[in-house]
């Protein structure tokens, strides 16, 4: 079979997903359903850039959002026990203003995909598809960025321990474990044999 | 097959930065990681560890430095983001030394308070490896990254005591304002890149001169300088500092007040001059606005204060005007006068600050004017040494201060800013009034209530800040050393 065909095929199956997964996130009923559709979303997405040869922007994407912020929101959402009834009314209210929303993206995006957007063909971003692109961001980003790349170390660093010095509060009375005592319990300090004289039975 | 393996190793190999320029930086950065990890196993008793290790650091920093100066020649390294020169290593020595005073004065306060913590002089290191960033940035990219560690770590400072709702207000205007000031300064320096397609300053500079200005480079230049102005608290971009200054914790009021002036100045003078010094006929009339503005509000409304940390925030701003005016001459004589400014009221502003510190005991700022009302019946030294600060701040001669003023004052009427330096005289011999009413309220006025200050602070506080005000003193008769080191620095020697 064409090789060009079975990317197609790929494609598009990959694109039916990621719009259905993307309409599921606003049309779930349950916000935990919703996140959920949005990881499908991501991992779709990050399958598409693979196709596209981006591999560093695929990686990240599940690194950074479904590793950690689509996690997180998941957290908050299972917490807050969101109550989505609310949420729903004036559904009609502000239809339109989100239909005039939609038709400026809309005309936006076919302005720019009408105009110039062919321009861009492939001879011109073919100097950056010699080297996979993880390779070519990590070979600058270790010789002439080392400096800066340190420097935003030091940033997070920094920001590690300013966030503990504001937030850690050390309250005195509350009970906690100490694992350290805990492991170094011995049966003497746990169970106290007590000789005791026999009771008479009158 | 040979010239195919030399175009192999060719491909991997990288030319290797010259590490040895940056050894004050990674030496900071280690010492910081160490005192990081020892500071866990110290208990409150024994912090002084941390705190011995921290003026260590810069003790050490210090002798490095001055014993690598001589003869210091341009070199750039790090793929054109790093410069070592003669201007970067006296700020830095500048830098140090200031800071060694600020952990001197701050340490009984912070004890008095219950925040005499591990964290504290960790993260001022690290403000002060921010500051050492900035000083010797040559691209865009490391000067802003230099500029947010030291931005991050003063608003944690400023937050640093949690019980206190003002400290909590001031750090959030602060971060917000800062945040602000920051966006500013990244959409010009976007502008910059997006006409240059450069971010290291000498190619900006050589882009500029050889293109010269257009609309773009103008705009960015534009927003560039509102972020300087917003970091430096110049007027109108000043709202934060009287706040800031008043909410923080004084000893971090002192940190906040001194140094980073002198990394800001830096700041500057990579961008302006390294950067764009072609543009110079541009940024000259915005720096002007800037500089007559700073000097009239600041010196104004400092008269109207009851605070003396607020009337010292206006101060500053006050100054800030001054070194401005140093720096639009846009010429090498211009420069050096206003880098001896800068020292020198870092060096007096953390004297003023510290003299706060010690007249404060547990449960009591001593940050109100009446809290000096006669100063010199209960303590005659120290009133002796808050008059040669003020005396200093004001220009009065015989203290360095004067010999600060009268540079900057001598290279603006020397490039045809005469009237500039006329003004600059009128709203400082304004500024002089509130900085003798502190004299006139220590020497004058009478205690009303016998809350006779005790001074707490103990005998090593005591001398330090001795030596500090009788230097500015010594300095103002023999100031001639510093102004030949910041002459030297711009090649004027």
């Amino acid at each position: 079979m064409d090789k060009n065909l079975i990317i197609q095929i790929i494609f598009y199956g990959f694109s039916t997903v990621l719009i259905l997964s993307a309409l599921k996130v606003i049309t779930a009923r349950n916000t935990v359903y919703s996140a959920l559709f949005l990881v499908l979303a991501f991992f779709t997405c990050s399958a598409i850039w693979i196709l596209l040869r981006a591999e560093f922007l695929a990686i990240a994407l599940i690194l950074v959002y479904v590793g950690a912020v689509m996690v997180l929101f998941l957290f908050v959402v299972m917490m807050l026990n969101i109550n989505e009834q609310p949420l729903r009314e004036g559904f009609i209210k502000y239809l339109p203003v989100g239909i005039l929303v939609a038709v400026v993206v809309v005309a936006e995006m076919i302005i720019v995909i009408t105009n110039g957007f062919g321009a861009i063909t492939e001879a011109k971003a073919s100097g950056l598809m010699v080297t996979s692109n993880t390779k070519a961001l990590g070979s600058v980003l270790y010789t002439d960025y080392l400096y800066q790349f340190e420097i935003a170390a030091v940033i997070l660093l920094l920001a590690i321990i300013a966030a503990i010095v504001l937030t850690l509060h050390h309250q005195t009375g509350t009970k906690h474990q100490d694992p350290g005592k805990q492991v170094q319990v011995k049966a003497k300090d746990r169970v106290r044999l007590v000789k005791m004289d026999t009771e008479k039975v009158e | 097959m040979l010239s195919l393996l030399a175009q192999a190793t060719s491909t991997v190999t990288i030319p290797s930065p010259l590490y040895h320029l940056a050894i004050p930086e990674m030496a900071m950065l280690s010492m910081i990681c160490i005192i990081l990890l020892i500071d866990l196993f110290v208990s409150d008793r024994t912090r002084f560890i941390t705190y011995l290790l921290t003026q260590a650091t810069l003790v050490g920093l210090i002798i490095f430095t001055v014993m690598n100066m001589a003869g210091v020649e341009k070199v750039t390294t790090f793929n054109n983001s790093f410069v070592r020169d003669a201007m970067g290593d006296i700020l830095k020595i500048s830098i140090y030394f200031i800071g060694i005073l600020i952990f001197v004065y701050s340490k009984d306060y912070l004890k008095a308070r219950n925040l005499y913590k591990g964290e504290y002089f960790t993260l001022s290191l690290i403000g002060i490896l921010g500051m050492m960033i900035m000083v010797s940035s040559y691209s865009f990219l490391s000067l802003y990254l230099g500029l947010e560690v030291l931005a991050l770590s003063m608003y944690a400072l400023v937050a640093f005591n949690r019980e206190s709702a003002k400290c909590t207000e001031a750090a959030i205007k602060y971060f917000v304002l800062g945040a602000i000031a920051s966006g500013m300064l990244l959409y010009g320096i976007s502008m910059i890149f997006g006409v240059t397609g450069e971010l290291e300053f000498n190619k900006v500079f050589t882009y500029v001169q050889a293109s010269g200005g257009s609309l773009t480079l103008s705009f960015g230049l534009v927003f560039i300088v509102i972020g300087i102005g917003f970091k430096l608290g110049a007027v109108p971009f000043h709202m934060w500092v009287p706040d800031v200054y008043e909410g923080a914790p004084t000893s971090v009021t002192m940190y906040l007040g001194s140094i980073p002036k002198i990394a800001a100045f830096a700041m500057i003078m990579r961008i302006l001059s390294d950067g764009m010094q072609p543009l110079f006929a541009n940024w000259q009339e915005l720096l002007i606005i800037l500089a007559i503005l700073s000097m009239a509000i600041g010196n104004i409304f400092a008269i109207a204060q009851t605070n003396l940390k607020r009337m010292l925030a206006y101060s500053t701003i006050a100054h800030v005007g001054f070194i401005l005016v140093g720096i639009l001459t846009a010429q090498p004589q211009g420069y050096s006068a206003a880098m001896f400014y800068t020292m020198v009221y870092a060096f007096t502003a953390v004297a003023a600050f510290g003299m706060i510190l010690v007249l404060s005991r547990s449960g009591f700022e001593a940050e109100n004017l009446e809290d000096f009302k006669g100063l010199n019946e209960r303590n005659p030294w120290f009133a002796f040494i808050v008059l040669i600060i003020m005396f200093s701040l004001a220009g009065v001669p015989p203290t360095v201060g004067f010999f600060a003023k009268l540079l900057v004052l001598q290279a603006a009427v020397e490039f045809h800013f005469t009237w500039l330096a006329i003004v600059a005289v009128f709203f400082a011999i304004i500024g002089v009034f509130y900085y003798i009413r502190i004299v006139k309220l220590m020497y004058f006025d009478r205690v009303e209530d016998d809350k006779a200050a005790k001074i707490e602070v103990g005998g090593d506080t005591k001398l330090v800040i001795s030596l500090n005000g009788l230097a500015i003193l010594a300095l103002g008769f023999y100031p001639f050393v510093i102004i030949e080191l910041c002459r030297s620095a711009f090649k004027l020697t």
